[in-house]
């Protein structure tokens, strides 16, 4: 195999269209389609005593206004994803609610107009009637059960798990010093650029279904629509054409939408769109990040941790639709890098009259990291010592892996890291960030993470060699930006000798790959990536033995160079790659190609039937790869950063990231994730904040309040790599998808405090949070 | 309103925004739509040569004016413009969504200042909100876009020629 592609800065294939404005996200599709609005609760919790449509009906331009009662799926609970033993009160919402609502924002009601203008206007003469209710907002009040969000769930429990390695009791009694911590963090928002987007079409004459959705996880949607519609899977279509930005909360199965779209669809025989606009993104769609921790640390006098208890509630929102992965990633990634002999950790996931929690980039991840590396930085401060030597005396080794963690892990497994060398990582940044800038009000964050990658069951890849010489690609992993078409046609190219430009890579989309997972815990690289090394591997072998036939020479003595089957480094024994693919075909029509010289009166001809026993046309494979455990990759942020003591604005001095996520299939694409990342993980830090008032109304559900970073906030970021490939999978590649956003709250946090010298113990921050703090502490 | 210097119709509805008119009357989807009030610059387009947000003016505002699209700025087959260009070679996209609007405020940058310094940079894309790249590599892009427009005279005159 040549290595050629693997590893090379190639620019993206995809950038063309996307840059002329040819694009084609789901909004972007109309053929027509009527458009609809939802009639969200103004309530956070509240009881539906009646809903009268008839005005809305009568508006012009409706053509069809849905509540519960109109829907044959409307008594139905919508699934819960991922179920779990210890999630013994799992609840999920239905498709629109009729009874309670229990967040401000879920959908009570569905208007299909000819167009967006008349859809709001007709939603917003849908006449509901509410008895509202008490609620229970932050996870604290939910935990304290101050009212119940569901009647039949005590305590607002939907879940609790505890998982202990060692013997925390004894290790935290005999050691000599102890502390108790609280760390709190709150929710947040994914808030990608494209919002979610629906576009259905019923064929009557075909019998078929069509749906265009901005979701991560296609096949999966066409799998729950054809069991809800009674349709065979292979008369649904699912394609998640060009989405933009997902970041998590784009899978979820369902929402309510992905739904009543093609449903819609199917009963007004027309095809209907659904558009979200950003106000109703805010509430509608899931997000994350709000937990609260009670630690108990205990350590010696080097430095060197002995024990850690962490008690913390999840806040899981109004229902559990993804189960409990978020608190269980928590649970499994609070040691991080760190050698800690005695762990135990409970969780509750809780009930809130909020929008539902699931993963966002970090999943659970980022509070982790901010539990333990705030812990460190407690015991450099408590014993006088340097935090990189606290951190340096407890992480694990680079000759001790596979490390068992011994608690559980996201797919069912325990934590097993699987290869890295995290004393390097901190080295190495530290160098990086060299010594400190002159002035006050100047501290230094640090932050060491690992992130656990790549998780299964599987992902596919079909790949086949057309009779032109091209190759074609699919997989159902789809994309959400992160240049899947670009590094996959690396991978590809490399097997088949091919130019990647060559190579053309369709994901997503049902019609050409019908089975997979979907695009979500930094797996697609891992996943889908081994997937097309083993097809492409697959097809590569059957062309050295079509080959090996016509050049009457052993499989074993053939390359794949330049397009073409040779002996090995011979320059005139070989036949083109396209000539190939036509004698793949026993039936060889075709314009170009290899045509001539395949055709089985030029080619040497062979005895018995055109094709043997197990042989089947075409130069094509489809392969999988199944991860046996997940990959973990790391990394070491640091940072300076200032302050200003009097308007508590923050100025990022310099910020470095060294990152280990095994073999780099492409640096220029990796790079892309790091730095958008790390700029989610500032966002998250200082500027963005669901600020819910204690009736539950998000009070700031627009981007005028909600406060992403732009281009002014951001500081350039100085990274560096470096490799420690994983065993577990043939190309040694991890995940990176998520990395830059675990540590960031951890090192804002870290350098706040030094900077400041206030006690850092929540997440996110603003100037009003630093001055309150800086006032508590006079 | 002329858009990509064609002449066309008046849009029929009074309150239909400019946004809605270029994607769904006229079939441009390339300028998006990512919060509809204003602040992410996702649907930036030039008028008389200068960005404005096309969700926040309505279709009717702009009758008498020119309309420079991303559709506008390369025709099919042509080469992308310096700007368009610059954004592939520096990976200054990911998912592309934010894309189309930051091109043309770049472009609307450059022909204000052909050799932007790290602060207009800034500035001149402090108006559009990208949630994937970061904006470190759309920074490069904009030094890159200034390298590979024709000249700065020329870019002067067209920021003229639009104001």
């Amino acid at each position: 195999m040549t290595t050629r592609w693997f590893g090379a800065p190639v620019q993206r294939v995809e950038d063309d269209r996307l840059l002329r404005g040819h694009g084609r996200f789901t909004d972007d599709i109309g053929e027509g389609a009527l458009e609809c609005c939802f009639v969200r609760s103004p309530y956070a919790h509240a009881r539906i005593r009646s809903i009268d449509t008839s005005a809305a009906r009568e508006m012009p331009g409706v053509v069809a206004v849905y509540t519960a009662a109109d829907l044959p799926f409307g008594g139905l609970d919508l699934p819960l994803l991922i179920p779990h033993p210890n999630l013994t009160h799992g609840r999920t919402q239905r498709c629109l609610a009729s009874e309670i609502v229990r967040y401000a924002g879920e959908a009570v009601a569905f208007v299909v107009a000819a167009d967006r203008y008349a859809a709001e206007d007709a939603a917003e003469l849908v006449a509901v009637d509410y008895d509202p209710l008490p609620v229970v907002v932050t996870p604290e009040a939910g935990a304290r059960a101050d009212h119940l969000v569901h009647d039949d769930v005590p305590g607002n429990v939907a879940a609790e798990m505890l998982q202990e390695v060692g013997d925390v009791d004894a290790a935290m009694r005999s050691a000599p010093r102890r502390k108790q911590l609280r760390f709190r963090y709150e929710r947040g928002a994914a808030s990608p650029m494209e919002g979610r987007a629906v576009w259905a079409r019923w064929s009557a004459a075909e019998h078929k279904l069509t749906v265009y959705d901005s979701t991560q996880s296609p096949t999966s949607i066409r799998g729950g629509l054809a069991v809800l519609f009674g349709l065979p899977e292979s008369n649904v279509e699912v394609i998640a054409p060009d989405v933009g930005g997902g970041f998590g909360p784009k899978i979820m199965l369902f929402y309510p939408d992905e739904l009543l779209v093609p449903f819609a669809a199917m009963q007004l025989g027309r095809p209907v769109k659904w558009t979200e606009d950003r106000q109703e993104h805010f509430t509608a769609v899931n997000q994350e990040r709000g937990q609260v921790h009670e630690v108990e640390v205990g350590f010696d006098d080097s430095g060197r941790v002995l024990a850690l208890s962490d008690d913390f509630v999840h806040d899981g929102g109004a229902y559990t639709p993804y189960g409990i992965i978020l608190p269980i990633i928590t649970a499994g990634q609070v040691p991080g890098p760190y050698r800690i002999p005695n762990y135990r950790v409970r969780f509750r996931d809780v009930y809130t009259n909020a929008t539902p929690t699931s993963p966002y980039r970090g999943a659970g991840r980022p509070h982790a990291c901010f539990v333990m590396e705030r812990s460190l930085d407690f015991i450099a401060s408590e014993l006088g010592l340097d935090r990189a030597e606290v951190r340096r005396r407890n992480l694990i080794q680079a000759d001790q892996f596979p490390y068992d963690v011994g608690v559980a892990w996201q797919d069912g497994n325990t934590v097993v890291y699987d290869s890295g060398d995290y004393p390097r990582l901190l080295e190495r940044a530290l160098e990086m960030l060299g010594p400190k800038p002159p002035g006050d009000h100047v501290g230094m964050g640090l932050g060491i993470y690992v992130e656990g990658t790549g998780v299964g069951p599987y992902e596919g890849a079909h790949v086949q060699v057309l009779v032109s010489g091209k190759v074609v690609a699919a997989t159902g992993i789809p994309s959400q930006g992160q240049a899947h078409a670009t590094v996959w046609a690396q991978v590809v190219a490399d097997e088949l000798g091919v130019d990647v430009k060559d190579v053309v890579v369709s994901s997503g989309d049902t019609r050409r790959f019908s089975w997979g997972v979907g695009t979500f815990a930094s797996r697609g690289a891992v996943t889908a990536g081994n997937a097309m090394h083993v097809a492409a591997r697959m097809v590569a072998t059957k062309a050295k033995q079509i080959a090996a036939e016509q050049l009457e020479a052993n499989p074993d003595d053939l390359e794949l160079v330049g397009g073409r089957v040779r002996v090995k480094g011979s320059t005139d024994r070989g036949i083109p790659l396209a000539a190939v693919a036509v004698l793949s075909n026993p039936v060889r029509y075709a314009f170009g190609g290899g045509t001539e010289a395949a055709t089985q009166f030029a080619s040497k001809p062979r005895s018995g039937p055109p094709l043997h026993g197990g042989e089947e046309p075409g130069l094509e494979a489809t392969g999988y790869y199944s991860p046996p455990g997940s990959t973990w990759a790391s990394g070491c942020h640091a940072a300076y950063v200032r302050v200003d003591p009097r308007t508590f604005r923050l100025e990022i001095l310099k910020y470095v990231v060294v990152h280990d996520c095994g073999r780099v299939i492409n640096p220029l694409v990796l790079q892309g994730q790091i730095e958008g990342g790390v700029a989610q993980g500032i966002g998250g830090a200082f500027y963005e904040r669901l600020a819910y008032d204690a009736d539950g109304q998000l009070r700031n559900a627009s981007f005028m309040e909600f406060l992403i970073p732009y281009a002014t906030e951001i500081p350039p970021i100085e990274i560096d790599h470096f490799e420690t490939p994983s065993p577990l999978n043939p190309l040694g590649v991890k995940g990176a998808g998520e990395a830059g956003v675990i540590p960031v709250g951890a090192v804002i946090a870290s350098a706040i405090e030094e900077a400041l010298g206030i006690p850092i113990a929540e997440m996110p921050l603003s100037p009003l949070k630093l001055f309150e703090l800086s006032m508590l502490k006079r | 309103m002329k858009v990509n210097g064609i002449e066309y119709p008046s849009p029929g509805a009074s309150r239909r925004l400019l946004s809605d008119h270029l994607r769904h009357d006229l079939g441009l989807t390339g300028t998006h739509v990512g919060c509809e009030h204003g602040v992410c610059g996702c649907c930036t387009v030039l008028l008389d040569g200068a960005p404005v947000r096309s969700c926040l003016m309505l279709a009717v505002q702009a009758e008498g004016h020119d309309v420079m699209t991303i559709e506008g700025l390369a025709g099919d087959g042509q080469a992308l413009h310096p700007v368009q260009q610059a954004f592939h070679e520096c990976h200054g996209l990911q998912c592309g969504f934010c894309t189309p609007g930051f091109v043309m405020s770049v472009v609307g940058l450059l022909a204000q200042h052909p050799n932007p310094n790290v602060q207009e940079i800034d500035e001149g894309i402090a108006g559009n909100l990208c949630r994937c790249t970061g904006y470190a590599s759309i920074r490069r892009a904009v030094k890159r876009a200034a390298e590979l427009s024709p000249s700065p005279l020329r870019a002067e005159g067209r920021g003229e020629g639009g104001t």
